[in-house]
């Protein structure tokens, strides 16, 4: 990938003939690394970062989304093998990032198996791993208790929570939890309220991360592809110099800078889903055999102290 | 989304039974709901109950039809033809659905006069109504 491929504001929204974008779509799947450079955030692709050995950064974490483990349908009939592609590049990255975030829809249906299956291909990693859940993990009769007895320890509410590494501010939200008829993604009135007081004591100059499973930035409503109450939450951001907001859901990379707010989606490891308003609906979007790897991808992010941004790699699992 | 309509879609007006028995044949077992109990579930496999039924198609994120009138007593089963999952769930929590993966369908019988408010709780902007009728003497 290119220097100016990472600050297009919408690197791949058809996903094919992006002229030097198929280049740097060499991952399938979701991968990005991330690096905050001087509060701002560039994401690079997998495949840029496996070059890029010969800098390494000061401090680096790793998105991967959308794993759906369990899915079998003809997008993709082997979404395990998938996330073992995304994991395996991983384990070859030159410099180790220092822990993953999954923002999401780590499995398919929610079912004992898949989080199983998940979390011992993402434990080969070696990383420590941060999670949010996306709504296909919530799907257990009680409606989310699978995932907070596996991922939720030391979390509030539906699994929302922050931590601090590295002097930047991490803050994981869930935005896939109770939704109601005719809404968006939606965060709710307790979540907001203590969003508020976790950002309260921070100073200004505190690099903040934000992750969520579904945008919390509005790309496309009509395909459910937006946040209620997103705006809600970013207003408590304002004052900050570096907020980074990490989004998957959409199965596909899309970025946009607003002040000093930078935003991103990632790829998933399973499948991916046409660009929005270029289908009747979202969904499994089946691509020419050979061609998946190119739409699937993990990413990278580096964060550098100084006045760059954070630097976001999408590494597509093939191309 | 590519092609997850490639199995019957059914009628598209999803009144009728998924093997289309004719208006009058719908009508009868409206009327005789319960007498015809076997011959009625030789004839509409997707029938979890002997009484006159009715079907909602899931399909490119979308309820078919999002409106739909039955008598108290009908069963209505939902079936999904998206390779993506979805969940239907009454807005006053009456009924819910597991999780329907593709081709899995999903029945509740309506006893009680009403407007009930559905939607699927994986991606909630698809919504639909069951308008429930008293049952014709």
């Amino acid at each position: 990938m290119s220097t100016s491929d990472q600050t297009r504001p919408l690197l791949d929204d058809d996903g094919i003939d992006r002229r030097g974008f198929l280049k740097c779509m060499n991952w399938a799947g979701t991968g990005i690394l991330w690096t905050l450079a001087g509060g701002l955030p560039q994401g690079i692709g997998l495949d840029r970062a496996l070059a890029a050995d010969a800098t390494p950064l000061p401090f680096t974490f790793l998105q991967i989304s959308d794993s759906h483990v369990g899915f079998d349908k003809p997008a993709n009939p082997n979404a395990l093998a998938t996330l073992q592609e995304a994991i395996d590049r991983i384990k070859a990255l030159p410099v180790k990032p220092a822990f993953m975030i999954h923002t999401g829809d780590i499995s398919h249906l929610s079912k004992a198996s898949e989080f199983d299956n998940a979390d011992k291909l993402i434990g080969e990693s070696g990383m420590q791993v941060f999670y949010v859940p996306g709504e296909h993990d919530l799907l257990d009769e009680q409606q989310g208790k699978a995932y907070l007895d596996r991922y939720g320890k030391g979390s509030k509410g539906a699994g929302w929570y922050s931590f601090d590494r590295d002097g930047v501010h991490f803050v994981g939200l869930v935005n896939v939890a109770g939704l109601t008829a005719g809404g968006l993604g939606k965060l709710g009135p307790e979540q907001l309220a203590w969003l508020k007081s976790d950002l309260a004591g921070l100073s200004a100059s505190t690099p903040v991360v934000v992750f969520a499973h579904i945008p919390l930035w509005s790309i496309y409503p009509e395909w459910g592809w937006g946040t209620d109450d997103g705006a809600e939450a970013l207003s408590n951001l304002k004052r900050f110099g570096s907020v980074t907001v990490l989004n998957g859901h959409i199965h596909q990379v899309m970025q946009k800078v607003e002040g000093n707010v930078t935003f991103h989606t990632a790829r998933s490891t399973a499948f991916p889903q046409p660009a929005p308003g270029t289908a009747p609906a979202p969904g499994p979007m089946k691509v020419p055999a050979g061609d998946l790897g190119k739409y699937l991808g993990v990413a990278t992010v580096d964060f550098v102290r100084g006045s760059q941004p954070l630097a976001i790699v999408d590494r597509p699992l093939a191309g | 989304m590519s092609g997850p309509a490639s199995q019957l879609p059914g009628p598209p007006g999803g009144h009728s039974p998924a093997n289309r028995p004719s208006p009058t044949q719908h009508r009868a077992h409206l009327v005789a709901a319960g007498l015809l109990a076997l011959s009625w579930l030789a004839a509409a496999p997707e029938a979890s109950a002997a009484g006159p039924t009715a079907t909602v198609q899931i399909e490119n994120f979308t309820f078919t039809p999002a409106q739909l009138s039955i008598e108290a007593g009908t069963t209505v089963t939902w079936i999904n033809h998206d390779d993506i999952p979805h969940l239907v769930a009454a807005s006053d929590k009456a009924f819910r659905s597991p999780p329907l993966d593709t081709d899995e369908s999903f029945s509740f019988t309506f006893s009680t006069p009403g407007t009930f408010d559905y939607f699927c709780a994986l991606h909630p902007r698809m919504t639909g109504t069951i308008q429930v009728t008293a049952k014709a003497k």
